[in-house]
């Protein structure tokens, strides 16, 4: 770890991983008996359903299973339903499970053929489809999105699987772009790729190709637009709300290859890091249990480890080997209890490391004072709470192991839920 | 649907640089260690008693506070025994027992857990307890008076004492070699200009302190020292004599830039550490105490929290 006692930027410098050379193809896993495809839509009563246990769904198959909404996921196997059930997520979020067992031989669905490329098109296959396109960004008709940027670049570390689609599937990135310019009618088209890496690309079909800087958290939406754009976020707002629409790589190529093929694409690409930190490019189909391809690498998991989807500073830590493979799960982390780190309740004691490496300046020594007593919107009034991008590093560096970024989110979360409550009070 | 393994869950990050309190305050103790030596060897065994009873009265009454609080024991994260050994290295080696034992108990009751403990006082609690023992037993803390019965193989007398009385002609014995090589009288550990230096060159590259603090303090002092001595050479000491002398080092390196009472923000930081430099010289030079640090680092501890609303615009932040 670089530790520069004399340079006021960011001091403790995390660096991306590079993938210099196109590594050999993602190594395939299925699933061996069940899948489970998950809607985030919340499942209050059976009544609600359309679909029943015992029905069969064949790979391929759109499968709306509620009847009073649109929400629809592809069927990535082919099988029985063995049960639906609501799963509750962190921060309020709500999902639908779709419990599948497998039958023995695989019947393909009719996919939707000859895509056009039309928004309704889009959304009427491809949002859940693997990268999980932003498309509800453009359902208004006054979007106001004029830039599309194709992240090439993961926005947390380790976490390599956009990096290796853009080097690997360009061709399908390139049709995807087309698609989207044509369906969006966004103006302009980006492509993000890490710095080390922007003379490898030749011909992209892209207007712009903006280069990354390595070190974390420079791949972050907020600060890619701040950086590459020169334009600063107001605080509170989102990219969208700026007029930038962020698409994973991957998700570009996946609307890219479904208008070669006619057919949704069902395989995600997953970084899968190991207790040792070996990485390997993993391929599986949405819906695939994370223990399947667990148990395909070797990978043992004990008591007391962390199973992290996604990235070491903003992932999310899971307690199921169950869970399935979703459209956005660009990486699986294996943390052996020995590597755990925990927090503590110690008080903060003013050291200033997190004001030092916060990429947005926010004064968090301040900050988490007012939160850690609850105290969210003093601290969103008075110390710049809706600055923060996000990115994790005031708890990584934080000497007295405080949950700052925990702090941060769940503030965030309640005056988020105060200011929904306040909106639905006032109609 | 549910695995028997119990994993571990937490909110991101997963991953975390290794630091800890503990071994901040365990840095520093090291840092503090050298001039601690060197005190021990020019004052005998009375420096070990009194620097073993500052630190183990400092620790009990942690202990007592956390106790009588009902809070966790933090004994183990060293801060008692870092503020026990900077108080004993502030004070004579001679001083009696019950001052240095209610001295530690102003400095944890009064200086830090009154405030609710660490990352909470206001005022450096080292600095807090060894100003009202001044203003109360001040006689003890004389260090010409203390160290009296004392045979050194150099100037016995209190540099800052023969510069305030008696004029920069009669600190001929003070060479900066003498003075960094710690042949001088003091507090326990205030002596040892080397050794102060090198450790707080280990405290900056370690960011156990933040180096702008202290650097801004020595560049205060020796500015507003040096403007004194050109304006008038035969009354005020040249800077360097007063970088290497009282509690300039010391304050410079382990007292101004404490975490709790001092600025995070880059101005600020530079604000405070000047304004601590130039005060000190000012006490020396036109006020009536011999040595200015102390007082000059509870006054910018004072406009610490003014001073650190001056910061960086936030990303984003409209207006």
């Amino acid at each position: 770890m670089k530790n520069n006692a004399f340079s006021r930027s960011a001091t403790t410098a995390l660096h991306y991983e590079l993938l210099h050379q196109t590594p050999l193809g993602p190594q395939h896993v299925s699933s061996s008996q069940t899948a489970t495809l998950l809607i985030e839509e919340k499942l209050e009563r059976l009544s609600q359903l359309a679909l029943k246990t015992g029905d069969t769904v064949q790979t391929g198959q759109k499968i709306a299973p509620f009847t009073d909404r649109p929400a629809y996921t592809i069927s990535t196997v082919t099988g029985t339903v063995a049960g639906i059930r609501p799963i509750a997520g962190d921060f309020g979020k709500h999902f639908t499970a779709i419990d599948i067992t497998l039958a023995d031989t695989e019947v393909w669905a009719e996919g939707p053929g000859e895509l056009t490329p039309t928004l309704a098109d889009l959304t009427e296959w491809l949002v859940g489809t693997p990268g999980k396109p932003p498309l509800h960004l453009f359902q208004e008709p006054n979007h106001g999105i004029h830039t599309l940027v194709v992240a090439g670049i993961d926005p947390d570390l380790l976490v390599a699987t956009n990096q290796f689609v853009i080097k690997s599937e360009m061709h399908a990135v390139n049709r995807g772009i087309d698609v989207l310019k044509e369906a969006t009618g966004v103006g302009q088209v980006a492509i993000a790729v890490p710095r080390d890496l922007v003379q490898g690309f030749g011909h992209t079909g892209a207007d712009a190709l903006k280069a990354v800087a390595s070190e974390y958290p420079a791949a972050n939406p907020k600060l890619i637009i701040y950086e590459a754009f020169g334009r600063e976020i107001p605080a509170g707002k989102t990219c969208e709300e700026l007029g930038f629409a962020f698409f994973s790589a991957e998700a570009v190529a996946s609307i890219g290859k479904a208008f070669e093929t006619g057919q949704v694409p069902l395989e995600k690409t997953v970084t899968l890091v190991d207790k040792t930190g070996r990485k390997t490019i993993v391929s599986a189909r949405i819906g695939t249990p994370i223990a399947d391809v667990l148990t395909a690498h070797g990978i043992t998991t004990g008591d007391r480890d962390r199973l992290i989807v996604g990235g070491p500073m903003t992932g999310s830590a899971i307690f199921d080997v169950q869970m399935p493979i979703q459209a956005d799960t660009d990486a699986i982390l294996v943390q052996d209890a020995a590597d755990v780190s925990l927090v503590s309740d110690y008080p903060c004691i003013n050291c200033g490391e997190c004001v030092r490496v916060c990429p947005a300046r926010v004064p968090v020594n301040m900050l988490v004072r007012f939160l850690e007593a609850g105290q969210y919107e003093d601290g969103a009034d008075l110390y710049d709470l809706y600055s923060c991008v996000d990115c994790g590093l005031c708890s990584f560096v934080c000497v007295a192991r405080i949950p700052i970024f925990q702090y941060i989110r769940l503030a965030k979360y309640e005056l988020s839920r105060l200011t929904a409550a306040e909106a639905s009070d006032a109609q | 649907m549910h695995s028997e393994k119990m994993f571990i869950v937490s909110h991101a990050p997963f991953w975390h640089n290794g630091s800890n309190v503990a071994e901040r305050h365990i840095g520093m103790l090291l840092a503090a260690l050298p001039a601690v030596a060197l005190g021990i060897v020019h004052y005998g065994m009375p420096a070990v008693g009194v620097i073993t009873l500052s630190i183990s009265t400092a620790i009990f009454w942690e202990w007592m506070m956390n106790r009588v609080t009902q809070r966790a024991i933090t004994i183990a994260d060293g801060n008692a025994a870092l503020l026990g050994l900077l108080f004993a290295m502030l004070i004579p080696a001679t001083t009696p027992w019950w001052i240095v034992a209610t001295g530690t108990f102003i400095m944890m009751v009064i200086g830090k857990h009154v405030f609710g403990g660490i990352g909470s006082n206001p005022f450096h609690p080292v600095v807090v307890a060894v100003m009202i023992l001044t203003v109360s037993w001040g006689a003890f803390l004389d260090i010409n008076g203390a160290l009296v019965n004392y045979n050194f193989s150099f100037n016995a007398i209190y540099p800052l004492t023969a510069s305030k009385n008696f004029g920069p002609s009669a600190l001929s014995d003070f060479t900066t070699l003498n003075l960094l090589l710690g042949r001088q009288v003091g507090g326990i550990g205030t002596a040892f200009g080397l050794g102060l230096i090198g450790g707080g060159l280990y405290l900056m590259a370690k960011r156990y302190i933040r180096w702008e603090i202290a650097f801004s303090f020595l560049v205060g002092i020796f500015l507003t020292a040096l403007i004194f001595h050109l304006a008038a050479p035969d009354q005020y000491a040249g800077p360097l004599f007063h970088l290497l002398t009282g509690y300039t080092l010391i304050g410079a390196f382990f007292l101004l830039p404490e975490d709790s009472s001092s600025p995070v923000n880059p101005v600020p930081m530079l604000i405070y550490g000047a304004g601590a430099g130039v005060l000190t010289m000012l006490i020396r030079n036109i006020g009536v105490y011999t040595d200015g640090v102390l007082l000059a680092i509870l006054l910018m501890n004072l406009v610490n929290p003014l001073l650190d609303k001056i910061r960086p615009k936030a990303l984003g932040k409209v207006g």
